[in-house]
């Protein structure tokens, strides 16, 4: 136990994010493990055999990329100017397909808007209420207690609009996609603290187009669909490469490429998903330092109540 | 006091069994996981009252309403973490528990019904939080829910009519998660009830100690107060430490993603999982791929499941070893830890796609599991050589203290403190 305090100790106020030292650039794509490519060859073998019922292939075909965040490791913290620019993306880009509805206008004060600015932003949307005293659904402007406004009215709506596959709501997105860490990453992640599984997928995803696929992997591609080695659930997704170069105007002069918009609409779905992060962060740091002093005061006491018992 | 007392003994049998209460001195810190478990059974509760306030168990807002707690209520977000973490570390506790108990032999006679008891509660806790797992209504919810609960209909005749009761339908719906929520808030009642009766049980018979060596005078033991108390509140504070990094910076380490998207009947997640606590067991139900005579493949499993807990109450008779601790019995101490090792070995399996070598991995691992309390314990009680025990639990304290000749046993007598 004497040698087990001080480790728990130096852990406590010591755990640097050890994932940052991965770099974030200059990284090739991630290899195929030989086994995976062992595994294809046997397929296409077997294919010739027997009309193509091959085994499938691992999804995603090529692991994300491991970014660095603002919101990593035990101090994370928002960067308020990534995060309004994640939102200018996802308004003028992504929300033409996709929800947010369980983000309302008045969280966007955590971006660092006034509520004026809050009120100027929602007024621009259009709400549906009611019924009115007549018993007629009515539209108005948003106020900021509204919540983002989805594009389709329902589910089976945004499916018939968007060749059967609905667009998913940006809420949780960025909690709701993990791609498997596997043995002893997963391990290496309890001490280097990684949680941005999420947003390093996204980043991945809209980054990820335009790529060659294999011909094993083309023969598996469904017409209408885009092939993305990032996409977690197969080789190709509906959704088109929704982002380019110049497309969302920057006003605070970051760079304006497919690259920047992944990263800034990726951090911005972070904080769409969990907005208390960089608060629950910085609680369990006085906790974390409360509950080190109290054990440490308690192994004091103890050692004094057991000084003259052998045990 | 004196006053309460004459009319109703609290006072005293608090003070008699958490003040005055003789512990073993020689108690190591795997002995301070029962009242760790005490704290996180009070944690669950709390955190899940007021959870239950805010919770609404109905299909169609569940999900929504989890998430309303995570945004709006006030520190919601740490209200849910923890108790989704603790649901974890109660289990990572429990599992140290069990492992002590059957290192130590703190099943053998006179303390069969303590253990007894144990089991019980470690089964209602198994309930609970299946049951719990529910209750937030994702993808994982859905489909584990739908996955567990179709065990039962493995069973011939009977099968069919208590999945339906369970589910109150054909299929996991509302009724479903209504009457998991509330069973849910009944269980850690029902935990807390039979916890009472470990408790009584214990101080009965007495704890073990890592001699196996029963207390044999007063030189042996400590009062509980304030010896046990503090090492216990230390170690405690220690395991707080890990549960409170969990929860403030991966409170999602443990869970899965899925169960942050809606529950969806028509859609199966590609994967299936259940909670890790849970891995060891759904990896021994999914060893079992062939028939067995009458008995096909799907009912073998869940056969196989439910006995690898079963199996725990028999332990007690199972257990032929005259001496009760394993630090005595140098061959049975190396099958326990490939138990340990066999156990995180199925865990690991379970959270692997039935394919490939891992059903013939995860049969191996049932087969030793079964193994190690069907043959192991009955044999190796008879055959092993015991090292020889020390004479009482003061004689081993002061062998491993040099064996100085001063009366340190007289100096730490209960008696002389405070």
């Amino acid at each position: 136990m004497k040698k087990i305090l001080p480790a728990l100790l130096a852990m406590g106020l010591a755990f640097a994010p050890a994932s940052l030292a991965f770099a974030q650039d200059g990284q090739g794509p991630t290899e195929n493990s030989a086994s995976e490519q062992a595994a294809a060859g046997e397929d296409a073998s077997a294919e010739a055999a027997e009309e193509g019922h091959a085994e499938t292939p691992h999804y995603p075909l090529k692991e994300p990329e491991t970014l660095s965040w603002s919101f990593a490791g035990p101090f994370g913290h928002w960067d308020v100017g990534q995060l309004q620019r994640g939102l200018k993306v996802y308004k003028e880009v992504c929300s033409a397909c996709h929800g947010m509805r369980l983000v309302a206008f008045r969280n966007l004060e955590a971006l660092g808007y006034n509520e004026a600015q809050v009120k100027a932003f929602a007024g621009e949307y259009t709400v549906q209420d009611g019924p009115n005293g007549d018993g007629e659904m009515f539209d108005r402007p948003g106020i900021p207690s509204d919540y983002f406004p989805s594009p389709f009215p329902n589910h089976e709506a945004a499916a018939a609009a968007n060749n059967g596959a609905a667009p998913p709501d940006f809420s949780l997105l960025a909690k709701a996609r993990a791609v498997e860490r596997g043995f002893p990453t997963f391990l290496f992640d309890l001490f280097s603290q990684y949680q941005e599984g999420g947003p390093n997928y996204i980043h991945a995803l809209l980054t990820g187009y335009g790529q060659e696929p294999s011909p094993q992997v083309e023969s598996l591609i469904q017409e209408g669909t885009y092939y993305n080695p990032y996409f977690i659930s197969g080789p190709a997704l509906a959704m088109p490469p929704p982002l380019s170069d110049d497309q969302v105007e920057y006003p605070d002069g970051a760079p304006q490429t497919v690259d920047q918009y992944a990263r800034d609409v990726a951090a911005f779905m972070m904080w769409a998903a969990e907005p208390h992060l960089a608060e629950r962060k910085a609680t369990g740091f006085v906790v974390m330092i409360f509950l080190v002093v109290f054990a440490g005061l308690l192994f004091v006491v103890k050692r004094r109540v057991w000084a003259g018992t052998p045990h | 006091m004196q006053w309460l007392d004459a009319r109703l003994p609290l006072p005293r049998l608090m003070y008699d069994s958490f003040v005055a209460y003789p512990v073993p001195r020689n108690l190591n810190y795997a002995y301070t996981f029962g009242g760790i478990l005490a704290i996180f059974l009070v944690v669950q509760i709390l955190t899940g009252v007021v959870l239950a306030m805010h919770y609404a168990a109905n299909s169609a807002i569940a999900f929504d309403s989890v998430e309303k707690i995570m945004r709006d209520v006030n520190w919601g977000w740490m209200l849910r973490y923890m108790h989704a973490n603790g649901a974890s570390f109660f289990f990572i506790a429990v599992y140290v528990h069990i492992f002590r108990g059957l290192y130590y032999g703190s099943y053998k006679a006179p303390r069969e019904v303590l253990w007894i008891l144990g089991v019980i509660i470690f089964l209602l806790m198994m309930a609970t939080a299946f049951m719990g797992y529910v209750l937030p209504w994702g993808q994982m919810s859905f489909w584990g829910a739908t996955v567990i609960t179709g065990f039962f209909t493995a069973f011939p005749l009977i099968g069919d009519p208590i999945q339906q009761l369970l589910l109150g339908g054909f299929a996991v719906d509302n009724a479903t998660l209504n009457r998991f929520f509330s069973l849910h808030y009944l269980l850690p009642f029902m935990i807390a009830g039979v916890v009472i009766l470990h408790v009584w049980a214990l101080h009965v018979t007495g704890q073990t100690n890592p001699t196996g060596v029963e207390v044999k005078s007063s030189k042996d033991t400590v009062p509980f107060t304030p010896h046990a108390t503090i090492k216990d509140s230390f170690a405690m504070a220690i395991f707080l430490i890990l549960f409170a990094y969990m929860v403030f910076y991966l409170p999602n380490y443990l869970g899965h993603a899925d169960n942050y998207i809606e529950a969806n009947p028509l859609k199966t997640p590609s994967h299936i999982v259940p909670e890790w606590y849970f891995l060891p067991f759904y990896a021994m139900l999914r060893a079992i791929t062939f028939n067995i005579g009458p008995i096909d493949s799907k009912l073998g499993g869940v056969l196989v499941m439910f006995g690898s807990i079963l199996v725990l109450f028999f332990v007690p008779w199972l257990d032929t070893s005259r001496i009760r601790s394993t630090a005595f019995r140098p061959v049975y101490k190396i099958f326990f830890w490939i138990l340990v090792a066999d156990c995180i070995f199925l865990g690991w399996l379970g959270s692997r796609p039935a394919e490939g070598i891992y059903p013939a991995l995860a049969l191996a691992g049932t087969i030793y599991y079964f193994g190690h309390f069907l043959f192991v314990l009955p044999v190796l009680g008879l055959v092993e050589t015991p090292a020889r025990l020390p004479g009482s639990i003061s004689e081993s304290v002061l062998a491993k203290h040099g064996g100085s000749g001063t009366p340190v046993g007289a100096a730490a007598a209960p008696e002389t403190k405070g």
